[in-house]
């Protein structure tokens, strides 16, 4: 009976750690579709969405600076695909990798000099870190409920975004073929900015969710970004619904490696299961042969 | 004059393709563009809305100068391209195609329901992915996508392409159809006398340049017309 309980607590902390890395997944994903960039800076809107709102919650309530952090990240997010992807369209994926990861770093060492070294974190949501729910006889701390909740209205929201309106329509139109996207009417390259934008909106969100649990650090963001990649490529590339179950999957693989495994071997078990799924099934889990980038087109 | 191109010079790198052409299409006409494969009518249709940047000359969409804008302010001019390979999205549903097309049309809910009636088709597939539908269906959808957006004019690159000719029949039927109810037409095409009994008058380019004009019913015996094709090594299309 004991041992069963622990089982849950590892598997729900899977699935909360897996969630982050659902949102960072789904993230890579439209930013692929919309612009075949692979965003290896991905993991640094989560970190600078928790530092911003850890910084902000000391003038304002917290609602009010998660939602500051949201906004602010977005047009950071924005700002990026302005200043660095808009002219760069022409580049192989191999250049804008390495752009990637260079404004990785980048945005790293920016974080490191507007505040410093030392891990912060935003205070619980709703009661503190002693607080728990009972749960089939695992005890959950409500941050955790509120993680879980908050990616899942994300990919719902982004679901109907995506699905039934108009822009939302737009980009996927974009993304499956360019040229005739444009000769519709629809101004490819601000469709790419928004891509860039709601994908740091939504790692914002995250990284402010999961602060209280993971604490904020300016250095969380690369070790997310290559989770939230194998997340991605696990699902399958294209299909930001598929990433939210490989996100899931790599938690839950981390969580049980960490429960039975030395800690240092959570990576390596993550990534020996990656190269299997890859060996089976070369585009993931979801993804379809052929489901490219645009760039390759 | 709807549509007026002057002196229009583009290319791919430093090859130009399209070497100084001049052509226009008044409203309520059927313009045809004749010529052999790689005679640079797809590289011209593409400087004409600005997918491709012209290097040189002039382009008038109904009276306003257009040359250098971006290609998805092209619409906004009323002028619509339907492009070389009918270039549907694969995977969004038909009815998406549809309304993508009316993407800057605000009636684009009640736009829907005429192209509807007007391909019946359409509406059966209406939430059948793009990718699967027929080529002949494809081309349909393409049509139909550009009639979301109202235009004035449509260019149309190749519509038979590829589809059997009972199929053919139908897309010229239909192009007809179109200019009868007030839209005018710009037609590339390599079918030369399916092209010529549809339209009012024709231009044959050759390598980039305009070799021969003139009304359509005089081209058809005019055998300069065959030359351009069968000279450049093209394949028989001359029935
Ligand atoms: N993207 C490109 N890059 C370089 N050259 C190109 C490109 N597209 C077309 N060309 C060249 O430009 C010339 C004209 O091509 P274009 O597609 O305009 O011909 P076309 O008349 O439409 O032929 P078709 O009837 O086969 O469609 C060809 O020689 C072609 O090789
Ligand atoms: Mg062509």
């Amino acid at each position: 009976m004991e041992s069963g309980n622990l089982e849950l607590q590892y598997f729900l902390s899977g699935i909360t750690k897996g969630s982050i890395y659902a949102v960072v997944a789904i993230g890579f994903n439209l930013i692929y579709s919309a612009t075949g960039v692979l965003n290896f800076a991905q993991g640094e809107f989560v970190m600078l969405g928790g530092m911003v709102a850890v910084t902000l919650a000391r003038f304002v309530p917290l609602p009010v600076a998660l939602a500051g952090a949201v906004v602010i990240v977005a047009l950071v997010g924005c700002l990026l695909e302005i200043l660095f992807f808009r002219r760069l369209q022409r580049h192989s994926i191999l250049h804008l990798v390495i752009i990637t990861i260079g404004l990785s770093i980048v945005l790293q060492e920016i974080a490191l000099h507007l505040w410093d070294e030392k891990v912060r974190s935003l205070p619980y949501f709703t009661g503190n870190e002693i607080s728990t729910l009972k749960f089939l006889g695992a005890a959950i701390s409500p941050q955790v409920l509120w993680v879980l909740a908050t990616v899942a209205v994300i990919v719902v929201l982004l679901h109907i975004f995506l699905k039934y309106t108009l822009p939302g329509r737009a980009m996927r139109a974009g993304s499956s073929n360019p040229s005739a996207a444009m000769l519709a009417g629809i101004n490819i390259a601000n469709m790419r900015t928004l891509a860039f934008g709601l994908s740091a909106a939504i790692g914002a969100l995250a990284g402010c969710v999961i602060s209280p649990i993971t604490m904020t650090h300016y250095e969380m963001g690369a070790p997310l970004a290559i989770k939230g990649f194998a997340a991605a490529i696990v699902g399958g590339l294209g299909n930001p619904m598929a990433a939210v179950l490989g996100g899931l999957m790599v938690g839950v693989l981390e969580a049980y490696s960490v429960s039975r495994l030395p800690a240092a071997y959570s990576d390596v078990t993550v990534f020996a299961v990656l190269l299997l799924v890859l060996f089976v099934r070369p585009h993931g889990f979801w993804g379809r042969p052929g489901g490219e980038s645009v760039r390759e087109h | 004059m709807l549509l007026q191109v002057k002196n229009l010079r583009c290319g791919y790198g430093s090859l130009e393709v399209v070497h100084g052409i001049s052509l226009h299409v008044c409203a309520g006409e059927i313009v045809g563009l004749l010529g052999a494969n790689g005679a640079g009518k797809t590289s011209l249709l593409k400087s004409v809305v600005g997918l491709l940047q012209p290097w040189q000359g002039e382009i008038h969409v109904d009276g306003r100068p257009t040359r250098g804008q971006a290609a998805w302010r092209s619409i906004s001019h009323s002028m619509v391209l339907v492009p070389e390979g009918k270039m549907i999205f694969a995977d969004l549903t038909v009815r998406e195609n549809l309304l993508i097309g009316g993407y800057r049309n605000p009636d684009r809910a009640m736009q829907i329901e005429i192209v509807f009636d007007r391909f019946p088709l359409l509406r059966e597939r209406a939430s059948q992915l793009g990718g699967t539908l027929s080529g002949g269906e494809q081309q349909m959808l393409a049509l139909g996508r550009a009639l979301m957006a109202r235009p004035k004019i449509l260019l149309l690159d190749e519509p038979s392409l590829g589809l059997a000719p009972l199929m053919v029949k139908e897309v010229f039927d239909e192009i007809v159809r179109m200019r009868d109810q007030g839209l005018t037409v710009l037609l590339v095409e390599q079918n030369v006398t399916a092209t010529l009994q549809v339209a009012d008058r024709a231009y044959v380019m050759e390598t980039g340049d305009i070799i021969l004009e003139g009304q359509a019913a005089d081209l058809m015996h005019n055998p300069e017309v065959k030359r351009a094709y069968l000279g450049k090594g093209g394949k028989e299309i001359w029935e």
